[in-house]
């Protein structure tokens, strides 16, 4: 308890353990709505108008059939990101290398694709998804085994795993995969047509993934509500002591954890490599993996509200990406967004862990 | 050395913020900051001292909103750090758009006199930026202060233990600011280093993970000031190994991997270490303190 003494006025903070929903949708909501109004504050130190930057985002996305099709081909990647993370989250293990993980899911499937072209594509996309799945799983395995068995710090080594993926990919498109008739561009051929995933006509949403994405994210809502595996979870999240008390197997717990983060990351990187490029390139993916981290957080963790939150990132993406091209603005943009969103929604979750009284 | 220099004073600044207690996962987007604003103001105003001066600044405000929003509110500082990280790039290429592609006035460097006339080892050890100076001085200096003087010993007392500090009459809030801004001003000169005399020029996303190699070789160095010399030097050996490597035909993608890998395998080794030594980081590393009355 800590109090402060104002006058006759005592401000009493009482901890809590459980804050109630509504107080975190208000203070979620409430961090948007601050985190926008301080970078208009940086918008308008640009000489722009915030109110005009932010009726673009919206006329861009939701206020036109193409932009509502686009805000969803943003969702897909963003949400199988982001449910994989909440998992790995409330186990208390940082991954933050859902980007590479995604961009080894789009390498594996590129692999597959470009040199088993002879494959039906009733067999062809299957193969797609649950290799761009095992090659996400494993590259999210190497920072995880090291953490069990050796105590590395997961943050730093995801997040070096992320930078090597990247490079990893540079070396495909440039070097041995490099398309002959690419006009000299770093990319690979294109996909032969039972590899690419097909579209809801006139748009540009991969359906498949999409339903792979709505079906993990039923998933993991079972998965944390009901099994026994998301009551370990929380455990470890909550108290690791705890945990090895009650005889949990930490090993198990933190890999399968990982394996399912990354494994969905891959899925991701599959379906932006064979849905919406149908090619390899460099910058497949505009930070899915590290956008993700802020939905899930937005979310507070729960598969209902990180995908609200994920919906609402992809009406930014959508948005901002119309908003660069009328206004000039650099791609990095989004991060500024994202961070503002992640440091207010970090800073006000003060009022979440207490209960404010005030006593006169 | 070059390639060290910007390493050693970033993991320096780091070092103190992590002595005081505090995780502070921002370095990369400080660091960036520092090199864009040090770009810009040193090309606006011609002159780079200022520039250096410029991303010092911003490097101690930047990291004073992260200590409001860790100390103070107590945030959870894995997720402000990252956040921190994010701001800062997008606010880096936002202020370093109009620069890229644009020389800036670069820092010469300074010979020391006398040392730099001894054949071979003159130019090749005392010819550099005075930073480089500065930065092996600052890491002697550092050390002392951190293990030799009372001031240390309240910095590191904080960070083991901070409510026993606070029974001894120490500041816990006070310490741990002083040490965050610190150390946001170094992870900022650094950042600074890279844009005007390293590379020199902006360049989006320039510091390229350094910002979290320096949060690994905190780690490595056991965050002990001298020991961050050596480990440093052993990575700017990584990254001119790189160039050595080159005519080799290994394709540069690869080459690029070698400062990530190296990073893994030193945290393996350094968490092995660590181990056997009975952990050197601070006890209350990533815990907020909060004075229960």
């Amino acid at each position: 308890m800590i109090t402060i003494k104002l006058g006759k006025i005592r401000i009493k903070f009482r901890r809590r353990l459980i804050a109630p929903v509504k107080t975190i949708i208000i203070t979620r909501i409430l961090a948007v709505l601050i985190a926008l109004g301080l970078d208009s504050i940086l918008l308008l130190s640009y000489n722009i108008n915030p109110c005009y930057a932010y009726y673009e985002i919206v006329r861009g996305s939701i206020l036109s059939w193409y932009g509502i099709t686009e805000v969803v081909v943003k969702f897909i990647p963003l949400a199988l990101c982001s449910y994989g993370l909440i998992l790995v989250f409330k186990a208390g293990v940082w991954n933050i290398g859902s980007e590479g993980q995604l961009l080894l899911g789009a390498i594996a499937a590129t692999w597959i694709a470009l040199f088993t072209p002879h494959l039906p594509a009733s067999l062809m996309l299957p193969a797609i998804y649950i290799i761009g799945f095992i090659a996400g799983a494993l590259w999210a395995l190497i920072p995880a085994f090291l953490k069990v068995s050796l105590g590395v710090n997961e943050i730093l080594t995801t997040f070096m795993l992320n930078l090597v993926a990247e490079k990893l990919l540079e070396y495909f498109v440039y070097g041995p995969w490099r398309g002959v008739h690419e006009w000299g561009f770093p990319q690979t051929s294109e996909f032969p047509p039972q590899a690419q995933l097909p579209y809801i006509s006139g748009t540009r949403i991969h359906y498949t993934t999409l339903l792979l994405a709505i079906f993990f994210g039923v998933l993991l809502y079972i998965i944390d509500r009901k099994t026994i595996l998301g009551y370990e979870i929380r455990v470890i999240g909550n108290n690791l002591n705890s945990a090895k008390y009650a005889g949990i197997n930490i090993w198990k717990v933190v890999l399968i954890s990982m394996i399912i983060s990354g494994g969905l990351s891959g899925i991701a990187g599959v379906g932006e490599v064979a849905g919406i490029q149908r090619r390899l390139k460099p910058r497949i993916s505009p930070g899915y993996g590290y956008i993700a981290i802020v939905t899930t957080w937005l979310g507070n963790l729960n598969p209902i509200g990180v995908s609200l939150a994920t919906f609402f990132y992809s009406i930014l993406l959508v948005g901002g990406d119309m908003l660069q091209v009328s206004l000039g603005l650099p791609a990095a943009i989004i991060n500024i967004f994202n961070g503002s969103i992640l440091l207010v929604v970090a800073g006000i979750d003060i009022i979440t862990k207490y209960k404010i009284l005030i006593e006169r | 050395m070059k390639a060290s220099t910007p390493l050693l004073i970033g993991t320096l600044g780091e070092i103190y913020i992590e002595r005081s207690g505090v995780l502070n996962l921002g370095a990369e987007g400080i660091m960036i900051v520092g090199a864009a604003v040090g770009f810009a103001v040193a090309s606006e105003t011609g002159n780079p001292y200022m520039g250096l001066l410029a991303s010092v600044l911003a490097g101690m405000i930047l990291a004073m909103t992260y200590g409001i929003l860790v100390i103070s509110l107590h945030a959870n500082q894995t997720i402000s750090g990252l956040a921190l990280t994010m701001f800062g790039l997008g606010l880096s290429s936002m202020i370093g758009k109009k620069y890229v592609g644009i020389p800036a006035p670069h820092l010469p460097s300074t010979p020391i006199p006398l040392l730099s006339q001894i054949p071979i080892i003159g130019p090749l050890l005392f010819n550099y930026c005075f930073l480089v100076y500065f930065s092996i001085m600052m890491a002697i200096l550092l050390w002392f202060i951190l293990y030799k003087t009372r001031m240390g010993i309240a910095i590191r007392s904080v960070g083991e233990s901070p409510a026993a500090a606070d029974a001894l009459g120490i500041n816990v809030y006070k310490v741990r600011y002083m040490c965050t801004i610190f150390g946001g001003g170094m992870i900022g000169l650094s950042g600074a280093y890279l844009s005007l005399v390293y590379i020199p020029a902006w360049i989006e996303g320039m510091t390229a993970g350094r910002g979290w190699i320096i949060i690994a070789l905190t780690i490595f160095s056991m965050w002990n000031p001298l020991k961050a010399v050596l480990g440093v030097l052993l990575y700017g050996g990584v990254e001119i190994l790189q160039y050595h490597l080159q005519p080799y035909g290994i394709s540069e993608a690869f080459l690029g991997m070698l400062p990530y890998i190296a990073t893994i395998i030193v945290l393996c080794i350094a968490s092995k270490e660590s181990l056997r030594k009975k952990f050197g980081a601070p006890a209350a590393l990533g815990q907020p303190y909060v004075r229960e009355i």
